[in-house]
């Protein structure tokens, strides 16, 4: 296996007397980069993060995070990554600062510097006021941004954040996205990042690998995924619904090899050959015949669309038929020892 | 009552009856805990019979008996009062309240559920006193009024819970329903005759209105009768009361929903 | 860090924690003090005149029921202990902690640490009462001590039983669903008689196999006897025992629990 910060070789988890959560998974994630695992609820994101944290024992397969072996060198895993997992995990009857101070000790950070780095991260994820209030009082993105800061105490290399801003308000997102983004771009930390939410993975990471059923059925940059699918399609609705016939006609000469236009009782649209540098040419063509359009829209193809042309699904539907939560905390009894 | 209520009523008792009986959570505890509570007082306080000044004819057992059958009443009522709470906080209570044209008739749905779950644990209470030796010096008449008091104490805590359930909606509020029962049981003469409680115990027992439920209850048992009229004022008195307080209470509830 | 001065160090924080858990707790501390001190009153008003029965070992009841609030400790510490794990392990902090360098030992042990504090706060706070509203300690100066390590023992093996439920049931509802089970061991011991004045066969019978009942005639002894190295001996052993057992089992509980690679 090379260099790279996460590496997995058909990686399985079957749950005794459960489901076969995860079922042959091959994935490599560069140093630095910002990779997103995107799939519904149940689709085996969680317990494929438990396996690569070392939480959770796989049933088969292989992989290795920061070179070593994640059943094999499990000590030295931990001490190479942080994570945020799906529950923020906090106690509510301590403080954002003795958060911090117990996970510098259990890291076994030296005393003086235990102060120091807690305090530096209660400021870097916008805490410091709040330091010396209990966690139980805490608002949920407060929480998730302490979660966040508990993850970096000992400066791991590979961050591993699994759903980390669900049930946000959208401010509380867009902040933790920002942190992501600065992690990775400016600190070089690796960002191996799960969510179901397309705008998520379009928006942070550089490459998505799609879930399903415990396979990964899609995987490349958001941008390529989509121009798999195809290009943009532009809808106008006309002011005067005579029209619709002439912009029809104007349409078609947009439309990619294959592609005619598309008209309902009220707009027709149609795939554009050009993608999205055509839709300046197609409005000056509506002006040139004089065509007055009441709203003239573009559609790009989502990650969304990359989930239905595999699956037969989207997204959020494949989440309510599966039924629920991601797998991920075992029973109580020992696992087997992978082949 | 005309027929809606009492088919409401009866639905009501049914859906927490049927709870009640089908899940060992709810059914086991309720009839091995005043079976233990029995034993321990009984069987293992019998010696308390021989202090000098205990002088019960109907021996330690019949004492004991008593005490355990009214305990086992007021703490039925208080777990329907648990029902009743955790019916309002998952959403079932307010789907009852648009159901019922008169919602009097859920509280008296709870009612009759507690008090046919008191009648199951008598039956097996008693059933395990008789072969347990015990001596029951009274006859039928003053049985009957013994298990009327009993019945009468079972109406009073389900619906003093009533009230508590009503007003907060939550399991959460369980401990205000059951702390100040607990502490009305045992501030009567639990272990020994009021004569011979000494000290501050004597004091809170003379003025505890269940001190009066307690000993009539040992009188029907031994054949000697002791204050029954003042004991069913008490009993129903309290009944009354806790009726207010229950109202009150589902007013507030129509109010919140 | 060394591997000695990490492990105190993780058992330290970890213990810090469940202290201030327990301390920012007030419904976990204030039933545990005062629910058992209202039983014991009840109980001496209400038995006192149990001290007229021949061969009875005390003349106050309050001196000869004293030792009892310390086992109902016991219970609260269990309840209290397990709940608090069951809560890390629902909420998945356990997780959080399992992904640093502590050890399973690390982790029980300091889990205990808040427990062993409340232990250590109610019995002086039973010994406390309970002289002030005139019961005796024979045993003196010295047994005070005796009966704070006796305590703290005691606190030890409930703790560990707590640990152990909460590492096996993995809930806190079920780790409050043991409540009535160790209620009835307090109740079928030799808490409101002693063993030999317990008339009937099968109670005295289940006291005198009921470890519980050695516990409470331990601490009693130090009230109304003084130096009665039997039963002292007995009590510690069965503390001892227990906790001896209870950490074993919640050992072998963790590896099924704080599941890692």
């Amino acid at each position: 296996m090379s260099d790279a910060a996460i590496e997995a070789e058909a990686l399985v988890k079957q749950f005794k007397k459960g489901p076969r959560a995860v079922d042959g998974i091959d994935l490599v994630v560069a140093a630095g980069e910002i990779y997103g695992f995107l799939g519904p609820n149940g689709a085996g994101k969680s317990t494929t993060v438990h396996m690569l944290t070392t939480l959770l024992p796989p049933t088969a397969g292989r992989a290795r995070v920061a070179g070593h072996d994640v059943v094999k060198e499990g000590a030295a895993v931990r001490a190479s990554i942080g994570a945020a997992l799906q529950e923020a995990a906090l106690d509510p009857y301590l403080t954002g600062r003795e958060h911090m101070r117990l996970q510098t000790a259990l890291h076994g950070l030296p005393k003086e510097e235990r102060r120091r780095r807690g305090d530096a991260l209660l400021e870097r994820v916008g805490l410091s006021e709040a330091a010396d209030r209990k966690v139980g009082g805490y608002s949920g993105g407060m929480k998730r941004r302490l979660d966040l800061g508990l993850a970096l105490v000992h400066e791991p290399r590979i961050l591993f954040l699994d759903e980390p801003t669900t049930g946000l308000d959208p401010q509380s997102r867009t902040s933790l996205w920002a942190e992501v983004e600065r992690l990775a771009r400016r600190d070089g930390v690796t960002v191996f990042l799960t969510t179901q939410y397309l705008e998520e993975a379009d928006a942070l990471a550089g490459r998505v690998g799609i879930i399903d059923n415990g396979r990964i059925v899609a995987e490349g940059t958001p941008s390529a995924l989509k121009a798999e699918i195809g290009q943009p399609s532009v809808e106008a609705v006309p002011a005067d619904p005579a029209d619709r016939r002439r912009v029809e006609g104007v349409l078609e000469r947009f439309a990619g090899d294959g592609d005619c236009p598309h008209s309902t009782e009220d707009s027709v649209a149609v795939r554009l050959a050009a993608g999205d540098a055509g839709l300046a040419d197609v409005v000056r063509a509506l002006d040139s015949e004089g065509i007055r359009v009441a709203h003239l829209q573009l559609h790009e193809p989502t990650l969304d669309d990359v989930f239905l042309d595999k699956t037969g699904r989207t997204l959020e539907g494949a989440g309510e038929e599966d039924g629920g939560g991601d797998v991920a905390r075992p029973e109580a009894q020992p696992e087997a020892a992978p082949a | 009552m005309n027929a809606r209520f009492r088919s409401v009523a009866l639905g009501v008792a049914w859906r927490n009856l049927h709870n009640f009986f089908t899940n060992p959570v709810f059914v086991l505890p309720a009839l091995l805990f005043p079976l233990f509570f029995f034993t321990a007082f009984a069987g293992g306080l019998s010696r308390v019979g021989d202090a000098p000044g205990f002088d019960f004819p109907s021996g330690y057992t019949a004492f004991q008996f008593v005490f355990v059958l009214l305990q086992a009443s007021a703490f039925g009522g208080v777990f329907t009062g648990f029902a009743m709470a955790r019916d309002f906080e998952s959403g079932f209570g307010r789907r009852m309240m648009l159901a019922a044209p008169r919602r009097t008739a859920l509280l008296a749905g709870y009612a009759l559920s507690a008090a046919v779950r008191a009648v199951t644990v008598w039956v097996i209470l008693t059933g395990i006193a008789l072969l347990a030796g015990m001596e029951v010096g009274g006859h039928g008449v003053e049985l009957v009024g013994m298990y009327g008091l009993a019945l009468l104490v079972n109406l009073a805590a389900v619906l003093w819970a009533a009230g508590i359930a009503l007003r907060f909606r939550s399991l959460q509020a369980g401990p205000l329903m059951q702390t100040p029962v607990f502490l009305i049981l045992f501030l009567a003469p639990v272990y020994v005759p009021l004569g011979l409680l000494d000290g501050w115990i004597h004091a809170v027992a003379s003025v505890n209105p269940v001190t009066l439920l307690v000993e009539a209850g040992r009188g029907f048992i031994s054949g000697q009768p002791f204050h029954v009229a003042g004991a069913f004022a008490v009993a129903i008195a309290l009944v009354l009361a806790f009726l207010t307080w229950a109202l009150r209470g589902l007013r507030r509830a129509e109010a919140a929903a | 860090m060394s591997g000695g001065a990490a492990l105190r160090t993780q058992v330290g924080q970890l213990a810090l924690r469940s202290v201030l858990r327990t301390a920012r707790q007030p419904a976990q501390i204030v039933p545990a003090l005062v629910f058992p001190l209202f039983l014991l009153a009840v109980n001496t008003g209400g038995l006192d005149a149990a001290t007229s029965i021949p061969g009875f070992p005390s003349d106050s009841y309050l001196a000869f029921a004293l030792a009892v609030p310390f086992i109902q400790g016991g219970l609260f510490a269990v309840m209290n202990g397990g709940t608090d794990l069951a809560r890390d392990i629902e909420t998945g902090f356990l997780d959080r902690l399992a992904l640093t360098p502590l050890s399973g030992i690390g982790l029980v042990v300091g889990q205990l640490a808040g427990v062993l504090a409340m232990g250590g706060l109610s019995a002086i706070f039973y010994t406390v009462v309970g002289l002030a509203a005139g019961a005796g300690l024979q045993a003196g100066p010295g047994g005070f001590l005796v009966l704070l390590a006796l305590a703290l023992t005691i606190t030890l093996a409930f703790g560990a039983l707590g640990v152990f439920a909460a590492l096996r049931l993995g809930t806190g509802e079920a780790v409050q669903g043991l409540f009535p089970v160790l209620f009835v061991f307090l109740f079928l011991s030799s808490m409101s008689l002693p063993r030999n004045l317990i008339e009937t066969d099968w109670f005295r019978t289940i006291a005198t196999y009921n470890p519980v009942s050695y516990l409470i005639e331990g601490v009693r002894s130090l009230f109304i006897t003084g130096w009665d190295a039997e039963a002292l001996a007995l009590a510690f052993g069965v503390a001892v025992a227990m906790s001896a057992l209870f950490l074993a089992a919640a050992s072998v509980s963790l590896r099924g629990r704080l599941v890692r690679t």
